[in-house]
């Protein structure tokens, strides 16, 4: 198993590596440093020299990729492609363009972006997975023929539609919890309330959609007839055998966003007003910050390839048959 | 009281239930038995549910503050972009005034009742001493020539016994030297925030720190957005740039620079080169705020700058309020700064401040509001309900909450809808010292240039483009049409008689003026010029067909969708296709600079309130692609640019106004810009919010306010009882849907036992 692990994880390097420098090409096909030097600079009073001054001090006054100008490795590391994605890989994220330590913002805005979505997903597999097995319960009755209809129109609903008509309803109309907003330690429960609830609701129509398709492929198999055969309750059969053979593709699609929980909900915490990590990257293509889009790239690509490990990891977990190697 | 009706609904079965209960399950039916201990316990949970419900009618469920705040002085406000810098060398934009023009001090600002904008002094003793020199640094006496004059020497005093916040910066040991000022490792590493740095010290503030701010403001390393326009003043500003190109920030505290000079402990001196009677608004505007050195020392110290604790985040200034909270994603706090100095409500203003109740306060000593707590709002939904909810004191106006809000009288007067008045709610409109105008880039073929072919062409679009319908439709009727460059409340600005002649007329003809009302000429005067200028009908003579004009924009969204085909038909009145070329904001810059552009629209938001920060947008010697300058349309009119010249450096005067009235007319009649429109601010404020006045100019406006507390604190309490019911009722019908679904499957069990 840690072979594999040391295996996956020197995979990951190159695809790494690869991930950095489209990232690269793709921001400065679009922006050259003048430009990025102009959104910083704001809108009055530019000049070159000002322009020419910022990308001195920001490290942008080098070529791109390849510094033909310098002698022999100051080639490569004379450029800005070197300068400023390399330390990423040692986690050195560096300065933003616009002063400020990414690092140091990252770790603080990765927790209130983890308040929401920790709980959300909690709470939304357990309602996803009771209703599920719920309508495999119910079966080819009325209940799960209105609970499939249900579903259908809870999912065809926008989430912003969820988002401002919880609002509405639950923080104007009822006035129950804070509309927005946010705080520290125990004092963030009640701002937590709202979204929680209506990320848990929003996601309900597809969620157990999905999870009712997976616990009926598994009710349909011999074991399942076997465990009525016994004499066990519906009940005891769903809980006791089918829930856990069901737990690998639930696991599948759980553990791989475990580690992106951390990037927070642009909508989600634009709405709420939660200081998370949602709008960071959006924020900084709009204010063109290369520092913070490769940074924020550069970690969702870590955190994914990550993910993906701990779903092969938690296979060997739940079925033991699964073996790493 | 709703909840108790709900709840005496459940009771007779509560009473039933408890009847029934003390008898044995064994004497009654099982059934019986199980439906008497859940009616039992659903009606349990429903009047303990309905008790803690009317407990919490009282209080404020949604109270996004701390309970403690209600009955504060603290205000609430929000904002929607984090700004990006707050050190007062490097900010330049709205959202960072808001902050640090309550924090720094410059030694000047505008007062805040009079009208027109009037500057007066702030941590000055009075107005500076000016006075004009040779070359050789001889002074001149009055009546001079301004070509005689070389230089221009401001001599600022500056009130003794004011002093800095209390900071870490600051903080002194017993021994007296500086605590904070050699951090070892392990202190930093410690440090997560500035509030970590336990003590705190405070200084008097000299003149020396209004010359280190200026010595700042030339640093390349600061990078300030005005230093390449102080280089054209400031004397020697240009050559210290270059002397301290290399050094650290901290080494300019001991190296002089020529344009600047402290006298003595409270006063300085400035020097700059020629006269430039505007330099007084910028000696009002934060750039020139005083800044210890400390400061730079302190901030300098490696490590700290990876915590974030950088004089950027966390400043350090003289003025009313002093930032203790600083967490642009979420919210920032200011407090009051317990070593204010004396500074008092203003006492005289305009004639009918006093009615409007703005000078009730004349004479106390100011900040009235204990804590400013600045609260991140990007979408404006949640903005809008909580201003309604009271945790807002004041708000701007959306458009999709515009009509909640406004209503438009009879006459066209604008209103407060009846749910606003109800609420108290006070409506302040005034109109922005801002223009957004349509540009023609006058080095452009067709429609640039100073032939009448082309003149007459950009007449004729000027009167097509209908900007009193944008105005309608697209802000609201939040504008007002421009009848020429300058803005209302700017010097120069006519507003009886200054109507575009190019473009409007009156209404009853001429000698309705100055009461009269002015209209937009009739289509048929803008075809006639496009047919003066070759155009007839709209039709290219060259290619016989529709002339063919190009509209640059970065407003490509499918939001900007019916204002891009607004602008294309009010071409098609001319006959004219206008092609929308939509593109990014780097591309579009490019264009700009390149003169590649032909029509464009733009804005400018004055910086002061001179006319001279208006008209040297249109001034050659600014054009953008020759000079990289803010003249956009990269208009040349030797005439202009002769009157600008002696324009700019005169003080007010009649003749100055005559100039002025001059130079709109040149404009006008070339037409390199359509005028589109001043735009007008509406905002909003809670019945407790008082002093309020528009001031368009100063930004250090949180010290003049004051808050009724009491009044706020029993009207949150008012508009934000919670309800409760429709909760407890849909609770009520799940469980009792359940109770049919638990029937279901006891018969499926049942069925499959069998």
């Amino acid at each position: 198993m840690t072979q594999y692990i040391i295996r996956r994880l020197l995979y990951s390097l190159p695809l790494l590596m690869g991930v950095n420098i489209l990232t690269f090409v793709l921001f400065f096909v679009v922006n050259s440093p003048d430009d990025m030097a102009r959104m910083q600079l704001g809108q009055k009073h530019v000049t070159g020299q000002s322009i020419a001054n910022w990308k001195q001090q920001h490290g942008y006054d080098v070529p791109l990729l390849w510094n033909a100008d310098a002698q022999g490795e100051k080639k490569i590391t004379d450029t800005i492609f070197y300068q400023k994605s390399v330390g990423l890989f040692l986690f050195r994220f560096g300065v933003s363009d616009s002063g400020r330590n990414i690092g140091a913002d990252i770790k603080e805005r990765a927790w209130p972006s983890l308040a929401v979505a920790l709980p959300t997903l909690l709470v939304g597999l357990l309602v996803n997975i009771c209703f599920a097995l719920m309508m495999v319960l119910f079966r080819n009755s009325y209940l799960e023929h209105a609970g499939i209809v249900l579903c259908v129109i809870l999912m065809s609903i926008s989430s912003l539609f969820y988002i401002i008509g919880g609002q509405f309803f639950i923080g104007k109309v009822l006035r129950l919890v804070p509309i927005s907003g946010y705080d520290d330690g125990m004092a963030a429960i009640k701002f937590l309330i709202l979204p929680v609830l209506i990320g848990v609701f929003s996601g309900i129509g597809s969620g157990v959609r999905w999870y009712r398709t997976l616990f009926l492929e598994e009710v349909e198999k011999d074991y399942v007839r076997t465990a009525r055969a016994k004499g066990l309750t519906e009940t005891q059969t769903l809980f006791q055998h089918v829930l856990p053979n069901a737990m690998i593709p639930i696991l599948t699609g759980v553990v791989v966003v475990l580690p992106l929980l951390f990037m927070g909900s642009l909508i989600m915490e634009s709405f709420f007003s939660i200081p998370g990590l949602g709008s960071y990257t959006i924020d900084a293509i709009n204010s063109q910050d290369f520092a913070i889009v490769r940074a924020m790239v550069f970690l969702g690509s870590v955190l994914y390839v990550i993910g993906l490990l701990l779903t092969d990891i938690s296979y060997t977990l739940v079925d033991p048959r699964v073996r790493l190697s | 009281m709703t909840l108790l009706l709900m709840s005496s609904l459940l009771s007779r079965q509560l009473l039933y239930a408890l009847l029934y209960l003390p008898l044995p399950c064994s004497r009654m039916k099982m059934k019986t038995c199980k439906a008497r201990v859940l009616v039992l316990m659903l009606s349990v949970i429903f009047w303990s549910a309905s008790f803690s419900c009317a407990a919490w009618e009282s209080e404020e469920l949604n109270n996004p503050y701390p309970e403690d705040e209600n009955n504060q002085a603290v205000l609430y406000e929000s904002f929607s972009e984090r700004p990006k810098h707050l050190d007062p060398a490097v900010s330049y934009s709205n959202s960072e005034y808001t902050f640090i023009a309550q924090i720094y001090e410059p030694p000047f600002q505008y007062h805040y009742l009079k009208r027109p904008y009037q500057v007066v002094p702030l941590t000055a003793v009075r107005m500076p001493e000016v006075s004009y020199l040779t070359l050789k640094g001889e002074k001149l006496g009055n009546g001079v020539n301004d070509s005689d004059i070389a230089f221009t020497e401001y001599i600022i005093e500056i009130q003794p016994g004011i002093r800095y916040q209390p900071h870490p910066a600051l903080a002194k040991n017993i021994q007296g030297d500086y605590k904070y000022h050699q951090l070892d490792k392990a202190q930093i590493e410690a440090a997560t925030s500035l509030n970590d740095f336990k003590a705190t010290g405070s200084r008097e503030l000299t003149a020396e720190d209004y010359v280190y701010q200026i010595k700042r403001l030339a640093h390349p390393k600061i990078q300030s957005p005005i230093a390449e326009i102080m280089k054209n003043y400031i004397v020697g500003f240009d050559d210290y740039s270059k002397q301290v190109k290399d050094k650290a920030k901290t080494a300019i505290r001991d190296l002089p620079i020529e344009g600047a000079t402290a006298l003595n402990r409270y006063q300085y001196r400035i020097r700059i080169k020629g006269k430039y009677p505007q330099f007084i608004y910028w000696l009002a505007m934060p750039f020139f705020s005083p800044m210890p050195w400390e400061a730079d020392v302190f901030y300098s110290q490696k490590g700290l700058a990876d915590k974030n604790i950088t004089l950027d985040w966390f400043p350090i200034g003289t003025g009313p309020y002093l930032m203790a909270e600083n967490n642009p994603n979420r919210r920032m706090i200011l407090l009051k700064n317990p070593l204010f100095h004396v500074e008092s409500y203003p006492t005289e203003g305009e004639p009918e401040d006093a009615q409007k109740g703005l000078l009730v306060d004349a004479g106390k000593q100011l900040p009235f509001i204990d804590k400013v707590v600045f609260m991140l709002e990007k979408e404006t939904i949640p903005y809008w309900t909580k201003f309604l909810q009271g945790y807002y004191d004041a708000s701007g106006i959306a458009s999709d909450s515009f009509d909640q809000a406004i209503q438009f009288t009879g006459s066209g007067d604008v209103a407060l809808t009846p749910t606003m008045l109800e609420k108290g709610i006070q409506l302040q409109t005034s109109v922005a010292t801002s223009s957004f105008y349509m540009g023609f880039n006058m080095l452009d073929a067709i429609v640039g240039g100073t032939t009448e072919q082309a003149r007459k062409l950009r007449q004729a679009i000027a009167i097509a483009v209908d900007y009193e319908e944008y105005i309608s439709i697209f802000t609201n009727g939040r504008g007002v049409a421009a009848q020429g460059i300058l803005p209302p409340g700017i010097y120069g600005f006519d507003d009886k008689t200054g109507i575009n002649p190019y473009v409007y007329e009156w209404l009853n003809g001429k000698a309705a003026a100055p009461v009269g009302k002015a209209q937009r000429k009739k289509i048929d005067a803008a075809r006639q010029l496009m047919t003066e200028a070759g155009y007839a009908g709209g039709i290219d003579p060259k290619t016989k067909e529709a002339l063919i004009l190009y509209f640059d924009t970065t407003t490509t969204s499918i939001d900007d969708r019916p204002r891009m085909n607004w602008y294309r038909k009010q071409f098609e009145k001319l006959g004219i296709k206008l092609v929308i070329r939509g593109t990014d904001y780097n591309r579009f810059q490019e264009k700009m600079r390149t003169g590649n552009a032909q029509i464009f629209v733009w804005g400018w938001n004055a910086d002061y309130p001179d006319p001279e920060n208006f008209f040297f947008l249109l001034y050659g010697a600014n054009s953008k692609v020759q000079h990289g300058g803010e003249n956009a349309a990269n208009y040349h009119n030797p005439e202009f640019d002769r009157l600008f010249e002696q324009m700019r450096n005169m003080n007010n005067s009649e003749q100055r106004y005559r100039i002025i009235q001059q130079m709109q007319e040149i404009v006008r009649h070339d037409a390199p810009w359509v005028f589109g429109y001043h735009p007008k601010n509406f905002s909003l404020f809670h019945g407790w919010y008082k002093n309020i006045k528009p001031n368009l100019m100063a930004n250090n406006l949180l010290k003049y306010t004051r808050i009724n507390t009491a009044d706020r604190a029993e009207k949150r309490r008012q508009w934000n009882k919670p309800v409760f019911w429709p909760l407890v009722l849909g609770s009520a019908v799940f469980v009792l849907m359940l109770i049919p679904a638990i029937n279901t499957y006891r018969r499926r069990v049942r069925k499959s036992i069998q």
